[in-house]
């Protein structure tokens, strides 16, 4: 047990090594001095080889990248270059906000695609599987920004029963926070929902073709305790990895759902920093996001023989 | 259900069909200026004169559809091209090589796609800034390790196959056996992913063009718009619907007909995640 998690974790370590050095390097190829950048042309040429010098910038690259490294892994990720602020303190700021919406999100998606998957790969072929399937196609065809838009004007404009705009922490007002999270984790939930059915429906239909199953109801175990107890956490598995995939793709789509909806998530941190050519927030914010998702998966592939112990630990 | 699937493969085909004759049509004509619009008409509701209705600057939302699927399709077919030749190679390299190759080349795939979705085109489109060839380049870039890691995996199959090995038997160099022998055998299944490759290359433009990081303005594009419908919400939601409306039956139509191709080919790899 040990050993195979010891073992998932260092091959998790070049992708981290990569990444990193993929992100440092993106910085460093936009176009443009920073410094010039960062002071504008008016800097006066003693001021700008001072704050060169500071920042490291006048040595080799791979030099700068050790510095660099060595600054994040003790959780210097440098400061903001329009509010001054340490880029960890907006990122941990900031995130909260996105976790909540990815997580209860995904939740609910977990909630409505388990019990319809089952019951399209119990009924495949037939008229309630042929309309989830479709049903399917047709949300996953939905892209979040325009149904996102759409909710915000039916719940937020026409029936005004919601906030169209903003947001407050349940932490700091308690439950009326809800209501500014309930649209967000609809749109998103909506797309997520049909991708997580269809993986459901695939890997129950490949189950409920096993001997165990047709054993099972040999035995003259009810269809239902045959769905529940014997296909269900078998079809289970799979789905799992997909969970990974969504929160990871989740991660990154935030800095859409967070545009539409106005919220003070990672996502929208990101989008901002990049108008505002805030490269230490950019750099930071895609380092933390895509490490985030190597971390979520690596949690899924620990997970993963809890559901199937068939999976050597 | 074969038959069914036939059936959804044909409507999938005539809802691509109607998006592309769009884009062409939009590309000679379009019934108004899509980027000069008319002050005095700015607003108006759907009506026979503009069918789809004005936007704020009086600019016939028709018309600026038309266009926007010009330039959605063009980069999108651009993104697909560019993913496709680059991660064929590179997959093809690594598959064939073998050993250190392909072990370095695997690596560093992993990583890139460590990066998920959106976020290594965010990354790209930060260096080189909006516009038209940029986005095309992210997100071919972006897309470039899931192909590369697809055509390894075929050409990491085929490499013990009795008619590579006779061809590098018969002393045919390394490319000749690639291109006569190796490559036919990855055009199926990367046909095949080429389809869902459209239609996530079409869904990240739309989402890269409403964050404003993709073809910059006054180019019409789908979720350009839906970006700057947001701001007139109240009093003209015919802004957001129909650019929105466009953007999803394309997808419609992609999706219906990546599913039917891969149904009909191997029915047992029903509703695989993208």
């Amino acid at each position: 047990m040990l050993k195979f998690i010891a073992k998932r974790i260092a091959m998790a370590v070049p992708t981290v090594l990569i990444v990193s050095i993929l992100v440092f390097v993106m910085i460093r190829l936009i176009p443009g001095d920073p410094i010039v950048l960062m002071l504008g042309d008016s800097g006066n040429p003693d001021l700008v080889r001072e704050m060169r010098a500071a920042l490291g910038l006048d040595r080799s690259l791979p030099a700068q990248f050790i510095v660099w490294i060595s600054h994040v892994l003790v959780g210097d990720l440098g400061t903001s270059v329009t509010t001054k602020e340490p880029v960890l303190n907006l990122i941990l700021s900031h995130f909260p906000v996105t976790a909540q919406i990815v997580l209860m999100a995904t939740f609910v998606a977990a909630l409505i695609a388990i019990p319809a998957g089952l019951l399209a790969a119990w009924l495949q072929n037939r008229k309630t599987d042929t309309a989830i399937v479709s049903t399917t196609i047709v949300l996953v065809s939905i892209p979040s920004f325009w149904s996102g838009i759409i909710l915000i004007w039916i719940f937020g404009v026409k029936l005004d029963w919601l906030p169209t705009y903003g947001f407050q922490s349940i932490s700091d007002v308690g439950w009326s926070g809800m209501r500014y999270l309930i649209l967000p984790v609809l749109a998103i939930a909506m797309s997520e929902v049909a991708v997580l059915t269809r993986m459901i429906r695939a890997s129950a239909i490949d189950v409920l073709r096993l001997e165990y199953i047709a054993h099972a109801r040999a035995k003259g175990l009810s269809e239902r305790r045959v769905l529940l107890r014997h296909t269900l956490p078998n079809a289970f598995g799979p789905a799992l990895t997909v969970i990974g995939l969504i929160l990871g793709h989740l991660l990154s789509g935030a800095a859409v759902i967070e545009t539409v909806f106005t919220l003070p998530g990672i996502g929208r941190l990101l989008v901002e920093s990049i108008y505002a050519r805030d490269y230490p927030v950019v750099q930071g914010c895609l380092l933390f996001i895509a490490l985030m998702y190597v971390l979520v998966n690596l949690i899924v592939d620990l997970l993963y023989p809890l559901f199937d112990p068939r999976i050597k630990m | 259900m074969i038959h069914l699937k036939r059936t959804n493969a044909r409507i999938a085909i005539v809802f691509i069909g109607l998006v592309l004759t769009l884009a062409v049509i939009g590309y000679f004509y379009t019934p108004y200026d899509p980027v000069d619009g008319d002050f005095m008409e700015k607003f108006q509701e759907p009506s026979l004169q503009h069918w789809f209705g004005t936007d704020n600057f009086g600019r016939d939302v028709l018309s600026r559809i038309m266009a926007g699927a010009g330039v959605s399709v063009a980069v999108s077919l651009g993104t697909v091209i560019f993913a496709m030749i680059a991660g064929t190679s590179i997959g093809v390299l690594a598959g064939y090589m073998g050993n250190w190759t392909d072990r370095i080349i695997s690596v560093l795939l992993e990583s890139l796609m460590a990066f998920p979705g959106l976020l290594l085109a965010l990354g790209i489109m930060t260096v080189i800034g909006p516009s038209k060839g940029g986005v095309v380049l992210a997100l071919g870039l972006a897309y470039t390790p899931s192909v590369a890691r697809i055509a390894r995996g075929t050409v990491y199959g085929l490499r013990q196959r009795d008619f590579v090995i006779a061809s590098q038997a018969m002393g045919h160099s390394g490319l000749w056996t690639v291109f006569r022998h190796i490559l036919p055998n990855c055009v199926a299944p990367l046909i095949i992913f080429s389809t869902s490759l459209f239609g996530s290359a079409l869904l990240s433009e739309s989402a890269l063009s409403f964050l404003g990081l993709g073809v910059p303005p006054p180019a019409p594009t789908w979720g350009g718009m839906l970006a700057d419908s947001r701001n007139s919400m109240d009093q003209a939601i015919w802004l957001a619907l129909f650019p929105g409306a466009m953007i999803s039956f394309s997808l419609l139509g992609i999706n219906m007909l990546g599913d039917a191709v891969r149904d009909i080919l191997d029915p047992r790899m029903q509703g695989v995640a993208k």
